[in-house]
């Protein structure tokens, strides 16, 4: 559909300017990017401060603050928003620069494939230290 | 792919020099984009030495001058010369701008003049902006209402809801805006770009049109309206001082504001 102005030459500007219509969506996508980097401030903030405020501190002491539902809680918040953004934001990437339609899907598969792996792998390693 | 260099037929060479007439006092270097779509020729960049006491202050008295004195052969659009017609849109210097309301005292060296980004070159300083104008045409720049007019005059609205259209029906569709919009210039095909995203809104703010929804719908669309990423280019080019990135904020708060 679009990107392919030698074959659409004849087409009237208008059809092109219309091309597929209204997809009616995106605004989800462009709330919970919002939400996401909104929810992201804080919570980098307090995992930054917590690492800072660890440092030096026994094996043991770490495993006792990581078990405490007031730690896991908002790293798992954190984790979840993470990724998310992430995917959100890489999606938006792939869509503004590659116009191929046969490269563009794949990529994106695969870059939200990658972050729900990602976080699969950080919510589960959180898991195993903290329960 | 989006292509980062120009391909082989459109990279810009070095085309002639004109130089100033003999004894010219304040000479101004104006390096100026041609191109022919008759001589199968690649662009080039002509240099045209303007004696600036002999010269109108704005951008435009310069190139009338050339147009008029110098090289007949160099094609720009030009109509009312005071910044309400918008077709002496181009780029100067960098920045898309009317070159009518451009001064030449503005630049600093050489003035350096192109088309308007990122768009078909019709012939020198001319963009084909046919995409850009069905586009407007897309999102029904007119007033759209099922109440009849009132038989005895126009339809009413308060002082404070015509105060809303302010900033907006000064749009002169020069789409110096869109064409300083890189997302406009990776997916112009799709998004609609802040020109007619203001002209968009200017239908949704009008307190007589009764489309609103309708047009809402129209615009939520992950090219159509989400490609802005609030550069603000389009913010800081706009020759008329418009705001056309506030307007896309403001559509898209809408949308949201719908919802719940």
């Amino acid at each position: 559909m679009s990107g392919t102005p030698h074959i659409d030459m004849l087409r009237s500007p208008l059809g092109r300017a219309r091309g597929l219509g209204s997809a009616r969506a995106g605004s989800h996508h462009w709330w919970a990017q919002r939400l996401t980097a909104v929810a992201l401030v804080p919570l980098t903030l307090w995992f930054i401060f917590s690492v800072i405020h660890l440092s030096g501190a026994s094996h043991d002491r770490v495993i006792d603050w990581m078990s405490s539902p007031w730690t896991l809680a908002p790293m798992l918040a954190l984790i979840v928003a993470t990724f998310h953004h992430l995917q959100l934001g890489l999606q938006v990437v792939i869509e503004d620069y590659v116009h191929e339609e046969r490269l563009k899907v794949p990529s994106i598969m695969l870059v939200k494939g990658l972050s729900v792996i990602l976080a699969l792998v950080c919510i589960v390693s959180v898991l195993k230290i903290g329960l | 792919m989006v292509e980062f260099n120009l391909p082989l037929n459109s990279r810009v060479g070095q085309g002639q020099t004109f130089k100033a007439p003999a004894g010219a006092k304040r000479v101004r270097d104006f390096k100026i984009y041609r191109w022919s779509p008759d001589d199968g020729k690649n662009p080039r960049t002509d240099t045209y030495q303007i004696d600036l006491d002999a010269c109108g202050p704005m951008v435009l008295d310069a190139l009338i001058k050339i147009k008029n004195e110098i090289d007949p052969t160099l094609t720009f659009r030009r109509s009312c010369r005071e910044g309400i017609c918008g077709s002496c849109a181009m780029n100067i210097d960098g920045s898309n701008t009317l070159a009518c309301l451009k001064p030449i005292e503005d630049v600093k060296g050489d003035v350096k003049i192109s088309p308007l980004p990122h768009m078909p070159v019709v012939k020198d300083l001319i963009p084909d902006l046919s995409q850009a104008y069905a586009q407007y045409r897309s999102v029904k720049p007119w007033m759209q209402a099922d109440t009849p007019a009132p038989p005895d005059g126009e339809r009413l609205q308060s002082k404070e809801e015509r105060a809303k259209l302010d900033g907006m029906w000064e749009c002169i569709l020069c789409f110096c805006c869109s064409t300083s919009c890189p997302s406009y210039w990776w997916n112009g095909d799709r998004y609609l770009g802040p020109a007619v995203l203001l002209a968009a809104y200017r239908w949704i703010a009008d307190s007589r049109d009764e489309e609103t929804g309708q047009r809402l719908d129209e615009l939520e669309d992950p090219f159509k309206l989400y490609r802005c990423h609030t550069i603000m280019n389009c913010t800081n080019t706009c020759p008329k001082g418009l705001n056309p990135a506030k307007a896309i904020g403001t559509i898209k708060q809408l949308i949201v504001e719908r919802q719940g």
